[in-house]
């Protein structure tokens, strides 16, 4: 908690052009500008990035029974993004509405397919589960790819599969705030979750509405998703990674785990973030290259020692 | 009280629970036995809404479990299977305060803890109630899931072979419990066990199914005894008479082809 409040303010005052913290006394200030329009919203879209999928990768994991599943290995993601291209492809000058709603709903129908996939495999092996997710994921972003060369969108969808703090600003990343209440939703019915998390018989016995829980959980994932691929693309690995640390010294009580699993998310974000923006200063290296830098490294040792406890 | 009617239910061809109709006399422990394969996991199944009959029905209080809503249901009965796989990390005692999701829906109230500390006690877990679950033994496990069912606080509680991974003392301690919830506290108790001994000393009713037929169903002294067991398992077993208690010595029985 506190290292998220130290950071947020290193974070605030690092960038291209030096702001001090002094230069914010002077209300008209060019500094102030840039301070109010740039940092301020990167800040936000951090946090909210950070803590959304954090906490949809959580929710994946608990839903699925398994502990490598997140929006990165489930799909999810990859899905989002061919519903943003569908909805380019469909209506030529596509509002940022339709975009909206064609990739929630694609991100949502992809995770079912995938979930659904998931039923039927008797192998439920720890690792070849995400492995047939990236698969599939691949899968989908082929066919993105192919379709976007066709229709000669690949410039603009190729933002979207690139993860970046550099485009947000004031106006442009507003939508992120959606994920506030698909959070707060996430805490409400985090008993659900775990209950729901122990396997559908356990459920049943405790007298839970399995598939509603099943159904709301997915949803908020989707949404969830949704706001950060349009606004800052994507983020791999962070849903896989947090919830999977947060749970190694914590465990899986939903109640406890998911304030520290949005701020161990908001924590790592920040400092990839800054990272990305320091090491090749006054330039910048998108934050899901940082992203998928450390967090590809730590997701191979959480594979190599946590593949008991991942069982 | 609960009434099993006319229950069916096949996978494929096969049928594994065939047509079997019996009554749970409240405030008895009853015993499932019969041989691997009978169906005694699938009747529990389907009695605990966990699984759909083909045909038949099953009756709590007169109604049909299926019309329980499933909150109201989980406060009357509750079930532990024969194998559980959770890949959850909780402690001991998340999990069993877990069996109060049905009261209180993870809120625990002053009176939830009670019930939890009292099933702690009762399973000898107080000691180990913070530690994970996937750090305990299979006993300890088990008697960790025993907990949770028993803070349910159900007037009827299934358990399908709970004795399973259980040292000796452990398993006494825990008939001793379930009798112990039976006549001090009127609850139900069905149970499906392997140790016909168990079954002899401990319960008040046996149905014995074979095949997913329902060949017994009465009370346990009418079962105990050499010509009924040979129905159910095809074995000789001789009976021994000990502090009032049926003991059988199946351990070198001659046992019959079928
Ligand atoms: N999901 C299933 N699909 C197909 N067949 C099944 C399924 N579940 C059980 N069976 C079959 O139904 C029969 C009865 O199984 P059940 O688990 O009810 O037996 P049981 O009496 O509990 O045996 P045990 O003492 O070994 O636990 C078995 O022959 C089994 O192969
Ligand atoms: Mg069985």
């Amino acid at each position: 908690m506190l290292a998220g409040i130290v950071l947020s303010i290193i974070s605030l005052f690092i960038g291209a052009i030096d702001i001090k913290p002094t230069d914010l006394l002077d209300w008209e200030s060019d500094e102030t500008q840039i301070f109010l329009i740039s940092r301020v919203p990167r800040l936000m879209a951090i946090i909210l990035a950070g803590a959304g999928m954090s906490i949809a990768g959580l929710i994946m994991q608990s839903l699925s029974r398994n502990k490598f599943v997140s929006p990165t290995t489930a799909g999810t993601l990859d899905a989002a993004r061919l519903g943003i291209l569908i909805s380019m492809i469909c209506f030529t000058n596509a509002t940022f509405i339709q975009q909206v709603i064609f990739s929630f709903a694609f991100a949502l129908l992809g995770t079912i397919i995938f979930m659904q996939i998931l039923d039927r495999i008797k192998f439920k092996d720890a690792i070849f589960v995400p492995l047939i997710g990236i698969m599939y994921g691949n899968i989908l972003s082929s066919i993105t790819v192919f379709f976007g060369y066709e229709a000669d969108l690949l410039q603009n969808i190729s933002s979207w599969l690139m993860g970046s703090f550099t485009l947000v600003i004031a106006g442009r990343y507003e939508l992120l705030y959606v994920a506030v209440p698909a959070i707060l939703l996430a805490y409400l019915y985090a008993n659900k979750f775990t209950v729901a998390g122990m396997g559908e018989d356990f459920a049943k016995n405790l007298g839970l509405s399995y598939r509603f829980v099943l159904n709301l959980g997915l949803t908020i994932v989707a949404v969830i998703t949704t706001t950060v691929v349009l606004t800052v693309g994507v983020i791999p690995f962070l849903g896989l990674i947090v919830p999977n640390i947060v749970s190694l010294y914590m465990g899986d009580n939903l109640r406890k785990t998911i304030p520290h699993t949005m701020a161990l998310g908001v924590v790592f974000l920040l400092i990839c973030d800054i990272i990305g923006r320091v090491v090749v200063h006054p330039y910048e290296i998108p934050v899901n290259v940082t992203v998928a830098v450390i967090g590809s490294a730590i997701f191979l040792i959480l594979l190599f020692r946590g593949r008991a406890y991942a069982k | 009280m609960i009434e099993i009617k006319g229950l069916t239910k096949r996978f494929g061809k096969k049928t594994v629970v065939d047509n079997v109709t019996a009554k749970i006399q409240p405030r008895t422990i009853t015993s499932f036995i019969g041989p691997n394969g009978a169906g005694k996991s699938t009747l529990l199944s389907m009695v605990s809404r966990l699984l759909d009959a083909d045909t038949g029905d099953v009756l709590l209080d007169q109604t049909s479990v299926k019309k329980w809503k499933s909150d109201r249901f989980a406060k009357r009965v509750s079930i532990l299977k024969q194998s559980n796989y959770l890949n959850v990390r909780l402690t001991v005692r998340e999990l069993v305060s877990f069996g109060r999701y049905p009261y209180s829906k993870g809120r625990l109230t002053d009176e939830d803890e009670k019930f939890v500390d009292q099933a702690l006690e009762y399973m000898n877990l107080t000691d180990i109630q913070d530690q994970f679950l996937d750090e305990l033994s299979g006993g300890q496990r088990q008697r960790a899931f025993i907990a949770m069912v028993i803070a349910q606080d159900t007037d009827y509680i299934l358990l399908d072979e709970p004795l399973n991974n259980l040292d000796m003392k452990h398993s006494v301690q825990i008939m001793k419990i379930l009798r112990k919830l039976v006549d001090e506290l009127g609850k139900t108790v069905v149970i499906v066990l392997h140790d016909i001994n168990f079954a002899s000393v401990y319960s008040d009713r046996i149905v014995a199914l074979k095949n997913g037929k329902l060949v017994k169903d009465g009370p346990t002294h009418e079962i105990i005894n050499s010509k009924a067991l040979r129905e159910i398992y095809d074995m000789d077993i001789p009976i021994h008479e000990q502090n009032g208690c049926r003991i059988c010595v199946y351990f070198n029985s001659h046992t019959h082809a079928n």
